[in-house]
C-alpha cells in the first residue's frame, strides 16, 4: 500500500485536571503519512505543541501494539476510532481521508473521571478484579497441570473471554455506559474452567456489588460494547454471567455457615 | 491518586440480590416476559371477534362468542378472579416501572457529561426506542382502560357509544368493541400503539433470554427468529382489528 | 566491592533443595512485622507481591502503570518453557538446563539455571491453577509447541497471547491480596530514588504522577521488578513507557550492573517505514515454526514483487546455513544473519531493511484455515500495522532490540550488592546470559517471584529484627526526597529548545547504529564520545511545558531519558571492554571465517559487574568467573 500524506483538522477536549470544566481546542495536523499509527499522529502534534511553548495533549498509551489496554479515546465518536477489532495505538492514519475533521474526546463515564484531557482514571476495574476476578490458588499450592483435563471447547471459549484487555472502550461506547462486558468477560473465564468451579457463585455476586458501588450504569443489550471490542469479547458472556448471577441468588448461602450436618 | 482506594462493596455493604443492578433486570425481565404471556392472551381472546363473522353467517347473534369469553373472564373465582388478575398485573406494571426508572436514572448519572459526537453501530432501533416506546405504551394502557374498560364517554362519540356497567351487570362486549374502533382516531392510535408495542417485545422477548442467560450462540439466530415471529404475531393480530372494523369486515 | 554469588555447595541438582532447607524461616506470626516493597508489577513484580502477601508479609506495590495489569510482559507472545515432557520426546529438566545455558552462549551462571529449570514445572501447574486457559489437545491436555534454540516442544501457550495471560493470573493473584489488604497497591507511581541507610537498602523515593508528590517509602527489603533498559534503543519492541530509571538510579546508589552490553536483537519484528516510527512491534518467534525466510538471490531482485521471484532466485538463507535447525536457530544467529544479508543490499521493502517471512509453503501444507487457528491474530495485527495480507504477500521482517540480559548484578539468592536490595525478571542479569531464548522470559519472571524471591527475601528478613522499619524522618530518606525534588526541578529549569523524544531519538540512532546488532572498537569509542555530547546538550537545551506538580508525561519521559543518556554510556564501555564475541554481543573482531561469534573463554569467561564512582568517573569494573561443570564449554553450533 503505497504511502500518502494527509493534512486534518483536529478536535481535541483539553482538561487540566479533574476539577477543570474542560473544553474543545482545534488543532492542525499537517503532513500526516498513512503509514503512521494514530498515537503517532498525535505524537506530531505533540512535538508541534512543545516547539510552541504549549502544553502537548496528555494521553494514556503504553505497549503501542494492541495488548496493554492502556490507550483509548473516543475518534469520531467511537471509541477507538474506525476500525474493527482495533485499538487506538494500532488504528493507522490509511484509515482518514486527507482534510478530514477528526473529533477526540476521553472515555466518557461518572467511573472513569477525566485526569487530564484524555486520560481517564479506570480503577473502578480493579476494585472489581480484587472484589472477585480470580482464582484462589496461593502459589505452591496446585497439582500437577495435566491432572485436570480440560474440554478443549472450554478452553476455548474461556481464552475467548480471557482476551479482554481492559481497556474500558466497552463502558465508553455503552450508552449506559455499564461495565458488564468487561465483567462478564472474567465471570465467563473462570466460570469455564474447572478450577474455577468452587468461588463461582461468590465470584458473580461480589464483583456485581462492586460493579453497583462503582456507578456504572445498566446493561440493556444495546450491544454497542461488542461492536467496539478491540479483542471480539462476545455479548454471549454477558449471558453467562447473568445465569450464574441468577444462580446466586437463588443458592447463595451467607459465609460461615455450617454446610448442614456438620 | 495516592494508594489505590480498595474500599470493596463486599466488605462494607450488605448486598440485596433483587435491588442490584442485574437483580432488576431480571425482574424486569421477568415481569416483562408475564406481560408478553398476558398480551398474547389478550390477543388470543380477542380473535373470539372474528367468530362473529361465522356467527353471522349461521344465524347466531354476532358476537355472542366474545360475549361469553368476556363474562367468563368476569364470572370466574366468583367475580374475584378477574380483580386477582387485575391486581398482578398491576404488580407487575410496579415492577416493571420501578425496575425501569431506576435502572434508567442509574445509566443516565453514569454518564453525566455526553459526548460531543456520538456513533452508534449496534443498537437496533427497537433496543434505543425502548424507553420511548414504554412511556407511549403506559400513556396507551390509560388511555385503552379509560376507553374500553371504563367507558370514559369523552373518549368516544355519540352515535356509538361504549356502555359499561359499574353495578356487574350484563355488557354488550363485542358492540363496544366494535363502537371503540369506529371512530378513526381511536383506530389510529391503537394501531400506532401496536406498532410501538411490537418493537418493545421485539427487543424485549430477546433481551429475556439475554438477562436470563438463556443465549447460546447456536440458538443466537433462533432466539431472533422466535422474537421476531412472535412480536409480528401480536402486532399483526392486534391491528388486524381497528382495521377489520374500519373496513365493515367486523360489525353489529 | 566483592562479588559473592552465594552459591550452594553440592551436585548442581540438590543444590535449590539443599538450600531451602538451609535458609532461615519467619515466624507465621512474625511476617506481618515486616514490609516489603515491590516496584514494578509485570510477572516478577506482580507474582512476587501476590506471594510475598500470601506469605503473611505487608507488601506495598508501585507501578508507573494506571493498573498492573498494564506492565509490558502483557506484550510476551509466544509462550513459556518447562521441562515437563509432557510430549515424551526427550525433554528433562537437565535438557532445559543445558539448552538455556548453552543458547546464552554460556556467559550465565549454571546453578541459577539449573534452577530455573527446576521451579519450570511448578509455574505451569501454578498458572493451571490461577485459571490460565493455556492450549488444550482434543483430550484435555496441554498442548505445547516448538520455539527457536530447542529441539523439544517445550513451550506451553495461550494463543498468540501468552505474556497476557500468565500476567493476568499474576495480576489477579495480586488483585486478591490487594483486595484483602495485605498489599497496598500504588499505580501512577514512579520510582526516583533508593534509600540506603548504613549500606542497606530501606526504602524508595516515588513521585505520584498524578498530583506530582514526591514521598519516601521505608521497608524491610526491596524488591526491584522494573524490566529491562531496552528502549534506550529510542526503537525497541517495548512499551514506550519502560525504562532503566529504577535500576540507574540502585545502580548510582551502590548497586553492581552486570554485562549491560548484552541486548537482545530479536529477529522477527515489523520493520521501520519513516522517522514518524515511535516503536516497533515484534511479530511472536513461533511463527518461524512454519513461516520460512527468505531473501533474493541477487540484488536486482530486491525491488520485484516477492510473488514475481521464482524460487530457484530465492536464498532460503537459516535453512542453507543451519540445516538441522533452519528457521529456528537462536534469535541472536537469526538476527545477524538478516543483517547480513540486507548488508549484501539483499533486504526487501522500500528501505532495503528488511527480509520476507513466507507462509505460502505452510497455507499450501497447512490450509488458510489451519494457518489462521494457529496464528491469526499475529497475521492480523501484522495487517493493521502494515496494510498488507500476509495470507497473499510475505510478511517483511526485520530485527528490533527485544530484550536485555543484563542487568543489576545479584547472587544465588537475587540480592544485588546492597543488601536488602533484590532484583526480579529482566531487571536482574542472572539467567540468560549473553542470549536469551525464546520462552524463557516469562520462565525467568514467574520463577524469580514466585518460587526464589518469597524463599530467600524470607531468609533475609529473618535477619532483621521485627518491626524494625526505619521511618521517613530519618537524613538519608530526607536526602533522598531532596534530591528527587531537586533532579526534577532542574529537568523542568532548562527551559531550551529541543524536547524529550528529539533527545531520546538521537541517543537512538547513536545506539542501534554503533552498540546494536555488531559492534567494533572504533564505532564504540564513537559512541562514547557522541553520548556525553548529546547528554550535555539535554541538560542545556531541553524543553519540558508545564510543571511538576500535575501529570506531566514530557517530565516523566525526559526523567527516563536522563538516565538512558547515562546508562547507554556503560553499555558501549562494557562492550568496548568485552574484548569478544558472545550471544547477542558480537564484536566484529571477534568471528569466524564463516561469521560465526568467536568466544574468549581464557579471558571472557566471566560476568562484568560495574560499579558506580561517581558522576563523571569511569566506574569500576568487577569480575565473577564462571565455572562450567555441568556444561561443557563448546563452541555453539546450530547448524
Amino acid at each position: 500500500m503505497s504511502e500518502q500524506i494527509l493534512n486534518l483538522t483536529l478536535q481535541v477536549w483539553r482538561q487540566k485536571d479533574a476539577q477543570d470544566k474542560g473544553r474543545f481546542e482545534t488543532y492542525q495536523a499537517n503532513n500526516i503519512s498513512t503509514e503512521m499509527s494514530f498515537l503517532e499522529m498525535l505524537d506530531v502534534v505533540n512535538e508541534d505543541l512543545i516547539h510552541k511553548g504549549l502544553e502537548p495533549i496528555t494521553m494514556d498509551h503504553d505497549c503501542r501494539e494492541g495488548i496493554c489496554g492502556t490507550c483509548g479515546m473516543v475518534i469520531n465518536g467511537r471509541p477507538h476510532g474506525p476500525r474493527e477489532r482495533t485499538t487506538t495505538c494500532q488504528l493507522h492514519m490509511r484509515s482518514f481521508k486527507d482534510g478530514d475533521t477528526i473529533t477526540i474526546e476521553p472515555f466518557r463515564a461518572r467511573a472513569f473521571p477525566v485526569i487530564k484531557d484524555l486520560m481517564v482514571d479506570r480503577s473502578a476495574f480493579e476494585r472489581i478484579i480484587a472484589a472477585g476476578g480470580y482464582i484462589s490458588a496461593p502459589t505452591g499450592s496446585a497439582q500437577d497441570a495435566n491432572a485436570l483435563p480440560i474440554p478443549k471447547t472450554c478452553a476455548d471459549l474461556a481464552m475467548d473471554a480471557a482476551a479482554c484487555i481492559g481497556c474500558g472502550a466497552c463502558v465508553a461506547a455503552c450508552p449506559n455506559a455499564s461495565a458488564m462486558l468487561f465483567l462478564s468477560a472474567k465471570v465467563s473465564q473462570l466460570g469455564l474452567l474447572p478450577q474455577g468451579q468452587p468461588e463461582r457463585l461468590t465470584r458473580v455476586r461480589d464483583m456485581i456489588a462492586q460493579l453497583d458501588a462503582e456507578h456504572f450504569g445498566t446493561c440493556t443489550n444495546f450491544a454497542e460494547c461488542e461492536a467496539v471490542c478491540p479483542k471480539s469479547v462476545k455479548l454471549e458472556h454477558i449471558a453467562r454471567m447473568n445465569r450464574d448471577f441468577f444462580k446466586s441468588g437463588i443458592l447463595h448461602r451467607p459465609p460461615h455457615t455450617s454446610a448442614g450436618g456438620v | 491518586m495516592p494508594v489505590l482506594d480498595m474500599t470493596l462493596a463486599r466488605d462494607t455493604k450488605k448486598f440485596c440480590f433483587l435491588t442490584s443492578s442485574v437483580g432488576r433486570k431480571l425482574i424486569m425481565a421477568i415481569t416483562g416476559f408475564a406481560f408478553i404471556g398476558f398480551i398474547t392472551g389478550h390477543m388470543i381472546g380477542n380473535l373470539t371477534a372474528y367468530l362473529s363473522i361465522v356467527e353471522r353467517a349461521t344465524g347466531k347473534i354476532p358476537g355472542t362468542a366474545m360475549n361469553e369469553y368476556a363474562h367468563f373472564l368476569k364470572d370466574v373465582g366468583h367475580g374475584y378472579g378477574i380483580w386477582g388478575v387485575r391486581a398482578g398485573l398491576l404488580g407487575l406494571v410496579l415492577l416493571h416501572g420501578w425496575a425501569a426508572l431506576t435502572t434508567t436514572l442509574d445509566s443516565w448519572a453514569a454518564r453525566p457529561k455526553g459526548y460531543r459526537k456520538y456513533d452508534r453501530k449496534s443498537a437496533t432501533w427497537a433496543s434505543r426506542l425502548m424507553r420511548c416506546t414504554a412511556i407511549f405504551l403506559a400513556l396507551f394502557v390509560i388511555y385503552h382502560l379509560l376507553h374500553l374498560t371504563v367507558g370514559l364517554p369523552y373518549l368516544h362519540c355519540a352515535e356509538n357509544p361504549i356502555v359499561v356497567d359499574a353495578t356487574g351487570g350484563s355488557v354488550d362486549v363485542f358492540r363496544n368493541f366494535v363502537n371503540g374502533f369506529k371512530d378513526p382516531l381511536a383506530s389510529g392510535i391503537y394501531i400506532v400503539a401496536n406498532l410501538c408495542l411490537g418493537l418493545h417485545i421485539w427487543h424485549g422477548i430477546w433481551s429475556f433470554s439475554q438477562t436470563l442467560g438463556l443465549s447460546h450462540p447456536r440458538y443466537d439466530k433462533l432466539r431472533r427468529y422466535v422474537a421476531t415471529l412472535w412480536a409480528m404475531a401480536i402486532v399483526g393480530v392486534n391491528i388486524s382489528f381497528p382495521i377489520a372494523v374500519q373496513l365493515n369486515i367486523l360489525w353489529y | 566491592m566483592e562479588l559473592k554469588s552465594n552459591i550452594p555447595d553440592g551436585q548442581i541438582d540438590k543444590k535449590w533443595d539443599k538450600h531451602k532447607f538451609d535458609m532461615r524461616l519467619v515466624n507465621p506470626a512474625n511476617k506481618r512485622k515486616y514490609k516489603v516493597i515491590v516496584v514494578g508489577s509485570g510477572l516478577a513484580g506482580a507474582s512476587a507481591a501476590a506471594s510475598m502477601a500470601e506469605l503473611g508479609y505487608r507488601v506495598e506495590c508501585f507501578c508507573y502503570q494506571d493498573s498492573p495489569r498494564r506492565a509490558h510482559s502483557i506484550a510476551a507472545q509466544g509462550g513459556v518453557n518447562a521441562a515437563k515432557n509432557y510430549h515424551n520426546d526427550g525433554d528433562s529438566i537437565f535438557r532445559l538446563f543445558y539448552d538455556t545455558v548453552k543458547g546464552g552462549d554460556f556467559r550465565a551462571r549454571e546453578a541459577n539455571v539449573y534452577r530455573l529449570a527446576q521451579v519450570s514445572n511448578d509455574i505451569i501447574d501454578q498458572c493451571v491453577a490461577q485459571g490460565v486457559p493455556f492450549a488444550r489437545e482434543y483430550g484435555g491436555l496441554l498442548d505445547n509447541r516448538s520455539f527457536g534454540g530447542a529441539q523439544v516442544s517445550r513451550t506451553f501457550y495461550a494463543r498468540g497471547q501468552t505474556g497476557q495471560q500468565l500476567l493476568l493470573g499474576a495480576y489477579q493473584a495480586l488483585a486478591r491480596q490487594v483486595g484483602l489488604g495485605t498489599v497496598k497497591m500504588y499505580p501512577r507511581h514512579e520510582m526516583q530514588e533508593l534509600i540506603v541507610i548504613d549500606g542497606v537498602a530501606k526504602g524508595i523515593v516515588v513521585r505520584d504522577m498524578v498530583t506530582g508528590e514526591i514521598t519516601a517509602q521505608m521497608a524491610d527489603a526491596i524488591l526491584l521488578a522494573t524490566g529491562g533498559y531496552g528502549n534506550v534503543m529510542y526503537l525497541a519492541t517495548y512499551a514506550k513507557g519502560c525504562n532503566g530509571t529504577a535500576a540507574w538510579r540502585a545502580y548510582k546508589k551502590g548497586a553492581a550492573f552486570a554485562n549491560p552490553c548484552f541486548t537482545q536483537i530479536h529477529p522477527t519484528c515489523i520493520p521501520v517505514t519513516g522517522d514518524h516510527q515511535s516503536k516497533l512491534t515484534l511479530m511472536s518467534e513461533s511463527l518461524r515454526n512454519d513461516g520460512r525466510i527468505w531473501v533474493p538471490l541477487q540484488k536486482d531482485d530486491c525491488k520485484k514483487a516477492p510473488g514475481d521471484i521464482p524460487e530457484s532466485d530465492r536464498d532460503y538463507y537459516l535453512e542453507r546455513k543451519y540445516p538441522s535447525f533452519g528457521n529456528l536457530a537462536p534469535r541472536d544467529i537469526s538476527s545477524r544473519a538478516a543483517k547480513q544479508v540486507c548488508d549484501d543490499g539483499r533486504g526487501v521493502g522500500s528501505t532495503g531493511l528488511g527480509v520476507y517471512l513466507d507462509f505460502a509453503d505452510a497455507i499450501n501444507r497447512l490450509g488458510a484455515s489451519k494457518v489462521d487457528e494457529k496464528y491469526g491474530n499475529l497475521f492480523e495485527m501484522y495487517e493493521r500495522i502494515t496494510g498488507e495480507d500476509p495470507y497473499k504477500v510475505p510478511m517483511r521482517i526485520f530485527p528490533a532490540t527485544h530484550y536485555t540480559m543484563g542487568g543489576l548484578w545479584v547472587d544465588y539468592n537475587l540480592m544485588s550488592t546492597i543488601p536488602g536490595l533484590f532484583v526480579l525478571g529482566e531487571a536482574n542479569f542472572s539467567d540468560h546470559g549473553a542470549n536469551r531464548l525464546g520462552a524463557s522470559a516469562l520462565m525467568q519472571g514467574l520463577a524469580d517471584g514466585y518460587f526464589v524471591a518469597p524463599y530467600t527475601v524470607g531468609n533475609y528478613l529473618a535477619g532483621i529484627k521485627p518491626n524494625s522499619t526505619p521511618s521517613t524522618d530519618t537524613h538519608e530518606a530526607k536526602d533522598a526526597v531532596r534530591t528527587a525534588n531537586d533532579r526534577i526541578s532542574q529537568l523542568l529549569g532548562i527551559n531550551g529548545k529541543e524536547t524529550p523524544t528529539e533527545f531520546h531519538r538521537n541517543l537512538g540512532k547513536i545506539m542501534w547504529e554503533y552498540c546494536g546488532m555488531a559492534r567494533n572498537e572504533a564505532g564504540l569509542k564513537k559512541a562514547l564520545s557522541l553520548i556525553p555530547e548529546l547528554r550535555a546538550r539535554f541538560w542545556e537545551n531541553l524543553r519540558i511545558p508545564g510543571t511538576g506538580s500535575e501529570v506531566n508525561q514530557s517530565l516523566e519521559m525526559a526523567g527516563r531519558i536522563s538516565d538512558f543518556l547515562e546508562l547507554s554510556e556503560l553499555m558501549c564501555l562494557d562492550a568496548l571492554e568485552r574484548r569478544e564475541s558472545c550471544g547477542g554481543h558480537f564484536r566484529e573482531e571477534w568471528q569466524t571465517d564463516e561469521g560465526e561469534a568467536q568466544r574468549d573463554d581464557t579471558n571472557f569467561c566471566h560476568v562484568a559487574a560495574w560499579e558506580f564512582t561517581g558522576l563523571g568517573n569511569r566506574p569500576n569494573r568487577h569480575v565473577e568467573p564462571l565455572h562450567f561443570e555441568n556444561v561443557h564449554l563448546a563452541t555453539r553450533s546450530y547448524k
